[in-house]
Parts: C-alpha cells; sequence; structure tokens
C-alpha cells in the first residue's frame, strides 16, 4: 500500500476528530512534517544555509579574533623600559572596547540592534546574521588566542629571541604551533557553540535551518516533529564537528609522545 | 669583549642589580656565584638585554647594545644562551630545533645547518636522538641539545643560566663535561651555577654576588681558598 494514501486516510479520520492509535498519530505527523511535499528538502537546505551561516560567520570571527589578539599581546609584550607606541595604545583601546562591549551584551540584543536599527534597510538577512555572529565570536576568540598566547612559559619566547630570531619568527614558528595546539579545545567549544547561535538568525528573519522548520510547523500547525528534526540535525553537525576535532588534536599531540 | 658599566635593574621598586661595573675579556670562563636572590640570574640575562637595564650601559664588541637603536637580534646571535629549564622547542624535533636560527637568520642553508647539527650532536654523543622530540629524552639530554641549538649559531660568547639546577643529581656530569669540553676549546663563557666543583675547575675568574652588588672577585683558588669578606665566608661554609 502507498504510503501516501495511507497518510491521506489517517490524516482525514484524525481531522475528522477520532482518536488514532498511537502508531497511526505518530506516522501521520511525521509523515506531514518530512515526507509530505517533500518536506525533507527544506530541512536539508536550511542545514546547508546554517553551515553557510557558520562558515561566514567563523570566517570573520577568526579573522577578527586573530587581529584583536595580536593587537592586544603586541601591545601587552612591548619593551619595558622605552616608550610605548602610541598608535598601538590607541588600537589596544579600540580593541578593548570591542572586546567588552560584545562580551557584555546577549547575543541576541546584539543580532536585533543589527538587523533592527544599523542594518534595518538591509534584505540580505542571513548576511547581516552571519556578520553579526561574526564580529560575536571574534570577541571570544580573540580572548581564547590571546590566553594561548599568554599561558605559553616565557621562556619558549626567550629561547627564539636568545638565539636572534626576530619576533614574528619567534611568534610563527615557536609561539604560535604551540599556543593553537593548546587552545585546539577551546576553538572548537566555540566553533560548536556559533554553530548553534545561528538558530537565532532566523529572529531577524535569515534563512537557516531553525527558519525553515519555523515556515513547517506554521503551515501544518505540529511543532514537535519538525522542532525535534531540527534538533537532531544540529546535534548531528555538532558530533561530526566535535570527532574532526578529536581527529585533529591526536594528530598535533605527534610531538607529545614518550 | 663585554664592557658593563654602572649596570642597574629594578624590579618596580625592588632594586635587584645596584651599580654594577664589570668586564670579561675574550677566551674568560667567568662563574658567577652566590646566594639565590642575589641579581646573578638577572645580571647575566642583562647581558644579552633578556632583561632590559633600568640604568647603565653594556657594550659589546665595541657595540653599545643598550643603545635603543641598535639590532638586538643581530647582537643575540652572537651570544648563545643555556637555561636552565632548557627551553627547547616540544613543537619540533632535535634537528629542527637546532637548525631553525640558523637558517631564519640566513646564517646557514639548510643543508649546512643539517650537516652542522650532526656534527654537534655526535661531539655530544647524541647523533641517534636527531629526530626525537624533546619530550622523549632525558633532562640531561635536553640541556646537551639545548648548548647544541646555541653553538649552532657559532656564538662568540655563551651564556648560562643555572644549567645544572633543574637536572637529577646524576645527570650532572653529563652536562658539565660538555661545558669543560666547550671550556678547552677557548669558547668565552660566562656561567651561573651552584656547582662549585665546576667553577673551581674551569673558571678563570670567580664573581661573588649577594644583594645586587658584586662583593668579592677573583681566581677560584683566592675565591675558594682565601675568601676575604664575611658574607663570601658564610656563603661558602654552607655549600661547600
Amino acid at each position: 500500500m502507498d504510503l501516501a494514501q495511507l497518510y491521506d486516510q489517517w490524516k482525514a479520520l484524525m481531522v475528522a476528530g477520532e482518536e488514532l492509535p498511537f502508531y497511526q498519530n505518530f506516522f501521520v505527523k511525521f509523515y506531514q512534517a518530512f515526507i509530505e511535499n517533500d518536506r525533507w528538502l527544506q530541512y536539508l537546505e536550511g542545514a546547508g544555509r546554517t553551515l553557510l551561516i557558520t562558515a561566514m560567520a567563523l570566517a570573520i570571527g577568526i579573522v577578527l579574533g586573530i587581529l584583536v589578539s595580536l593587537v592586544r599581546t603586541a601591545h601587552d609584550q612591548q619593551r619595558p623600559g622605552r616608550r610605548k607606541n602610541p598608535i598601538l595604545g590607541v588600537i589596544n583601546a579600540v580593541c578593548k572596547v570591542y572586546v567588552t562591549v560584545i562580551r557584555g551584551t546577549p547575543m541576541m540584543v546584539q543580532l536585533l540592534i543589527m538587523g533592527l536599527v544599523i542594518f534595518s534597510s538591509s534584505r540580505n538577512y542571513a548576511a547581516v546574521g552571519a556578520l553579526t555572529l561574526g564580529i560575536n565570536s571574534g570577541a571570544y576568540v580573540a580572548e581564547i588566542i590571546r590566553g594561548g598566547l599568554m599561558s605559553l612559559d616565557p621562556g619558549q619566547a626567550e629561547a627564539g629571541r636568545s638565539l636572534g630570531l626576530t619576533y614574528v619568527d619567534t611568534m610563527r614558528f615557536i609561539v604560535v604551533p604551540q599556543a593553537f595546539k593548546a587552545i585546539l579545545p577551546a576553538l572548537g567549544n566555540e566553533f560548536i557553540i556559533l554553530l548553534k547561535d545561528t538558530s537565532l538568525v532566523a529572529m531577524i528573519g535569515g534563512k537557516e535551518l531553525l527558519y525553515a522548520v519555523q515556515g513547517i510547523y506554521g503551515r501544518t500547525w505540529e511543532q514537535m516533529f519538525p522542532l525535534m528534526g531540527a534538533a537532531c540535525i544540529y546535534l548531528v553537525l555538532v558530533m561530526i564537528f566535535s570527532w574532526l576535532q578529536g581527529k585533529l588534536e591526536r594528530r598535533l599531540r605527534q610531538s607529545d609522545r614518550r | 669583549m663585554i664592557d658593563v658599566k654602572n649596570l642597574s635593574k629594578s624590579f618596580g621598586d625592588h632594586l635587584v642589580l645596584d651599580d654594577l661595573t664589570e668586564h670579561i675579556s675574550e677566551g674568560e670562563k667567568v662563574v658567577i656565584i652566590g646566594p639565590s636572590g642575589s641579581g646573578k640570574s638577572t645580571f647575566l640575562r642583562c647581558l644579552n638585554l633578556l632583561e632590559i637595564p633600568s640604568a647603565g650601559s653594556i657594550t659589546f664588541d665595541g657595540v653599545e647594545i643598550t643603545d635603543p637603536k641598535v639590532d638586538i637580534n643581530a647582537v643575540r646571535r652572537q651570544m648563545g644562551m643555556v637555561f636552565q629549564h632548557f627551553n627547547l622547542f616540544p613543537n619540533m624535533t632535535v634537528r629542527k630545533n637546532i637548525t631553525l636560527a640558523p637558517v631564519r637568520t640566513k646564517l646557514m642553508t639548510q643543508q649546512e645547518a643539517d650537516d652542522i647539527a650532526t656534527t654537534l650532536l655526535r661531539r655530544v654523543g647524541l647523533e641517534d636522538k636527531a629526530d626525537a622530540y624533546p619530550n622523549q629524552v632525558s633532562g640531561g639530554q635536553k640541556q646537551r641539545i639545548a648548548i647544541v641549538r646555541a653553538l649552532a649559531m657559532k656564538p662568540k660568547l655563551m651564556l648560562f643560566d643555572e644549567p645544572t639546577s633543574a637536572l637529577d643529581p646524576e645527570m650532572v656530569g653529563e652536562v658539565l663535561e660538555v661545558m669543560k669540553e666547550l671550556a678547552r676549546d677557548g669558547m668565552t663563557m660566562v656561567v651561573v651555577t651552584h656547582e662549585m666543583g665546576f667553577a673551581r675547575e674551569v673558571a678563570t675568574r670567580v664573581l661573588f654576588m649577594d644583594e645586587g652588588k658584586v662583593l668579592e672577585q677573583g681566581p677560584p683558588s683566592a675565591v675558594f681558598g682565601n675568601p676575604q669578606c664575611d658574607r663570601l665566608q658564610s656563603f661558602l661554609a654552607k655549600v661547600l
């Protein structure tokens, strides 16, 4: 028997107000949420958009994070005794304000301000969302990177400098590779948070997974299955990423063999 | 070779080096002894500007290195430094640890640096460790590798900051042996250490420091055999 026919039959019973047994009830709602009108395509499309927004936000966040953390550490590590660079001082102050404001206000409020105030004339809600998430993520990434750079034994940089290596070479070959390994778990965590936070973009009308799900239950008046579907997709995406991250960490741990 | 004039260094309100004036000539093996907190390590670290002096000047080979305009990287290339905690780079193999600086500073090609690394590692008996990572070798081996890493830059002067203090007692000997050989080869050395035996055997001059000042100095026979000031006498009574 055809599933579509079964669905139509049982759906009619349900609409007529009949009390259906559990499995029929489940089937009707499941079919309605995922299969009717090929709705599963909307979930896939939504997941794809979610990944795209995540990728854009991640790129913005990492670039911002690296720039801000470089300014902050370069400022903090200036040769004492010498006159401090005034331009660096100003940029450092700007970076500090940025980190404080972004970390001190809720993501949701930032999104609404960006979507409804600053870019209120833009129709490209997803791009505005990605930009906001990127700016938000940048502040956290900056602090993660700065923490990683600061946590490294200062003797490592001293050894590099004592050999006559420049500051840049010391950072590039000695400090950054080690700091990167140290901050990878925190960065992965930040990425996971970012991936899940993209669901907030739906609130300013950006098309992504949750937006698609809202559209579906707006039509079917059945919330549980679409929302469960979205939750499962987020969960699977995060699990895939955690697995990749674990692989990378194991590879970077190569030099820890004893 | 090194002229230190009126060198002072303070951390905040704490005066660590108090108006030091000292001269170190080529070929000398200067051993600095003294109680902890006496400023020995700070003095050593000032010599290659890992610590920036608060006052005074340091001249190395006719160049005043405390002048802010001096290219400090170029100066540091000529001074090797060995640290108490080795400070090998754990993210690179031993060979890469040794060759990174000579290659990056364009002192030699990768091929030349590899050859030098092999030669020097053989000299300290560690040629089989070239492809190991620092975490895979013992403390004594780490320190010998750290010495090799500094030597690969062909420095004119070697600074040793308590090179054996972090080692298990049974590993101290192998590191001191390498340092003695280096001394025999005529390297100019400044060594901060608590190894009085080494000071006696290798030093051409011993400096006794306390509270940021050099209280007494001279050849080891005089400093150890006939100490003048009370502070040195009581220090030696405790450590010998």
